[in-house]
């Protein structure tokens, strides 16, 4: 028999230790909206996005100083929208100048850089560049795009394709979109899964819960508390972290209703997984590690971060057997995409495994000894 | 219908059988010791009669409930401190008081509970910020919230200075003054002796011992002595010139004499007055409960926590 009181009075004493405890607190509210804080000033509209690349112009003109084409060509590199260029002076050894900078991009132009353009003769531009640094293909492809248009003006032609730019998206998806239904999702893993983990083991090895069992509360009544708990905890969260992002950072993230199966399901689905690996495991230390183990693969690899899309195949499969998935996708359908279908397939199940979850807890977790 | 009542109780850990078939029963209220070395089968004991484990045979009835089968109902009607008490960190002695009344369903006066067990001063102080006896007092406080007929002790002093313990007993003894009956688990004799009506010496998981204090030293104890300190040669004397029992302890240099009657002692000292040799200190002497205890449990008690089960069991097998 199911007792609300007792559920309410259970619920009163846990909070109010909860928020005494400065820890408990840190962890449940203030470390993501740290984490929007640090991932938003990272990847958010705080850096211009353009990259810069060291350029050294050896070209000698027509004339001994002054004006010449190169400096022409590294203006108009400059003006555009992803490059900035950071002149090199010619004296200098390039190469060994951009090892030196740890430069992944370099361009250099050539000594005979206008003559050559004037007398229509072929000349190269040279762009360093690291295959391995995601910002090289943008270089080469930006020194391309003018040398081109170089090329064009030298004979006098116009440009017939033109580019106009559009995204998939009604509205621009910025990557602070995405990452506000990660960092949810990852805080409505860590904070009931690592507390109760933690005190589900440390509880056995005090005797607290002997001592519970010797008052009329259940087991079943005490779980729902904590999970009462982590609701609210994980809707106060939720609101400090869609703040800060929207007042800050400028993201685009609907509010519905259809978050709230989210924000319910998901902590008391990790509550009960948190509970569920206090109990099999012998001590607070192998609960730990073992609590590791479960959480830190759906910290990364679950679509908090960076979408699951990015990642190989075999770990998009992977992702699919993890329950973090299904909150971090529908959260995204709901807030981002819009797309109410998708996110409802992921509440029910969200919903089948948080109930089976809870009920294995229930079942394993023993108030007293054989 | 007595409170408690348990026969033949077995309950064994793999090969280790830390209770090994006894019985005893306990009066309505009775303050009942349950004495023994660490890992005599104490807390087992009483853990089976709270009804947090479960017995491997025997018989064991609470207030007339089985407490494994019906534990849920028991607890309504006992009152626990489990060893080693602790408590949320973060909760006062009185929101516990007020935690438990609501989870049982029951009006209190938290203040009264308090003052019963002497916590009043410390009622608004985080768990984590009370000492080692006011500790065991909230603990004390929470086992009488649903005003029980029956507490059950165990080790409630263990680790506590000398005035917290103090303060403890006369806790104990108000309740005692209420007529409230009581299972107290201790490794303490001093505390078994000042608090308890009747005590049981358990030792491997068997009762070596049970009566009053009086009763288990007359049983077990060797009587009245006296104790002369002088060298052997007195010894001697009075073994040659008396028809007594003469016992002389080189290491100490003491001369003991069991004594059947009073009159003993006079001959005793008549003879050693005789005997024109020079004689020390005299006294008589009795048993005491730790001379007993010490002659019925083969090893000494030791103070930090429990004989580890695996080392317990090798002992057995050697014996």
């Amino acid at each position: 028999m199911i007792s609300g009181k007792r559920i309410f009075s259970d619920f009163k004493v846990f909070s109010r230790g909860y928020l005494r405890n400065k820890f408990g607190l840190f962890f449940g509210l203030i470390f993501p909206v740290i984490l929007i804080l640090i991932f938003g000033a990272i990847f958010g509209g705080g850096s211009t996005g353009k990259i810069n690349v060291y350029a050294q112009n050896l070209d000698s003109g027509p004339f001994p100083t002054g004006q010449n084409l190169g400096t022409g060509f590294l203006e108009a590199l400059n003006k555009s929208s992803t490059i900035t260029v950071i002149t090199v002076d010619p004296s200098v050894d390039f190469s060994k100048y951009l090892a030196d900078h740890s430069a992944s991009d370099g361009i250099l132009i050539p000594q005979n850089f206008t003559l050559d353009y004037a007398m229509s003769q072929q000349v190269n531009v040279t762009v360093y560049g690291n295959p391995t640094s995601s910002t090289s293909g943008i270089v080469s492809g930006t020194v391309s795009g003018y040398a081109n248009y170089f090329n064009l003006q030298r004979f006098n032609g116009t440009m017939i394709i033109g580019l106009a730019s559009a995204t998939v998206n009604t509205q621009q998806t910025k990557y602070i979109d995405f990452l506000i239904p990660g960092l949810i999702g990852f805080s409505i893993l860590t904070s009931p899964m690592f507390s109760l983990v933690n005190i589900s083991s440390e509880y056995k090895k005090t005797k607290l819960f002997k001592q519970l069992s010797l008052t009329p509360l259940t087991k079943m009544e005490w779980l729902i508390s904590k999970m009462i708990w982590y609701v609210v905890l994980t809707i106060a969260g939720f609101l400090l972290m869609v703040g800060v992002g929207i007042f800050l950072f400028g993201a685009h993230v609907a509010i519905t209703p259809w978050l709230i199966p989210f924000l319910v399901l998901g902590p008391m689905l990790f509550a009960s997984l948190g509970m569920l690996v206090g109990t099999v495991t012998k001590n607070p230390e192998t609960a730990g590690v073992i609590g590791n183990i479960v959480t830190f693969p759906m910290m990364f690899l679950a679509g908090t971060f960076f979408p699951i899309s990015s990642m190989p195949q075999y770990l998009q499969t992977f992702a699919h057997v993890l329950p973090l998935f299904y909150v971090t996708e529908g959260l995204n359908n709901a807030m981002v995409y819009g797309n109410i279908n998708n996110a409802i397939i992921d509440i029910v199940v969200l919903a089948v495994i948080t109930v089976v979850i809870f009920a294995l807890a229930v079942k394993l977790f023993k108030w007293r000894e054989d | 219908m007595l409170p408690i009542e348990v026969s033949a109780l077995k309950k064994h850990y793999g090969e280790l059988k830390a209770v090994d078939g006894i019985s005893f029963s306990v009066k309505q209220g009775e303050v009942f010791g349950l004495l023994g070395p660490n890992g005599a089968g104490k807390t087992t004991t009483i853990e089976i009669m709270e009804g947090l484990r479960e017995r491997d045979g025997g018989d064991v009835k609470v207030l007339g409930f089985d407490p494994w089968k019906n534990g849920y109902e028991l607890h309504k009607k006992i009152g626990v401190i489990p060893q080693e008490f602790t408590f949320f960190e973060k909760t006062t002695p009185k929101e516990a008081i007020i935690y438990y009344a609501d989870l049982f369903g029951i009006q209190v006066n938290p203040d009264e509970i308090l003052r019963e067990v002497l916590l009043e001063e410390s009622a608004k102080v985080n768990f984590d910020s009370l000492s080692g006896g006011q500790k065991q007092k909230t603990g004390l406080a929470l086992s009488l919230v649903n005003s029980p007929e029956l507490l059950f002790l165990d080790e409630p002093t263990t680790g506590l200075d000398p005035n917290a313990r103090r303060a403890i007993w006369e806790v104990i003894r108000s309740l005692k003054a209420k007529g409230k009956t009581i299972i107290l688990t201790t490794h303490y004799l001093d505390e078994a002796q000042q608090l308890s009506d009747r005590v049981a010496i358990m030792d491997h998981g068997r009762i070596v011992a049970m009566g009053t204090t009086e009763e288990i030293i007359q049983q077990h104890g060797s009587g009245e002595r006296l104790e002369i300190h002088e060298n052997e040669k007195l010894a001697e004397y009075i073994k040659a010139n008396t028809e007594l029992k003469v016992d002389y302890d080189k290491g100490k240099g003491e001369i003991t004499i069991p004594l059947q009657k009073k009159i003993d002692a006079l001959a005793a000292l008549a003879a050693a007055e005789q005997s024109g040799l020079e004689w020390g200190d005299i006294q008589t002497r009795q048993d005491s409960l730790d001379d007993v205890f010490v002659k019925l449990v083969n090893e000494p008690v030791g103070e930090q926590g429990e004989t580890a089960p695996e080392e317990k069991a090798s002992k057995k097998r050697r014996r």
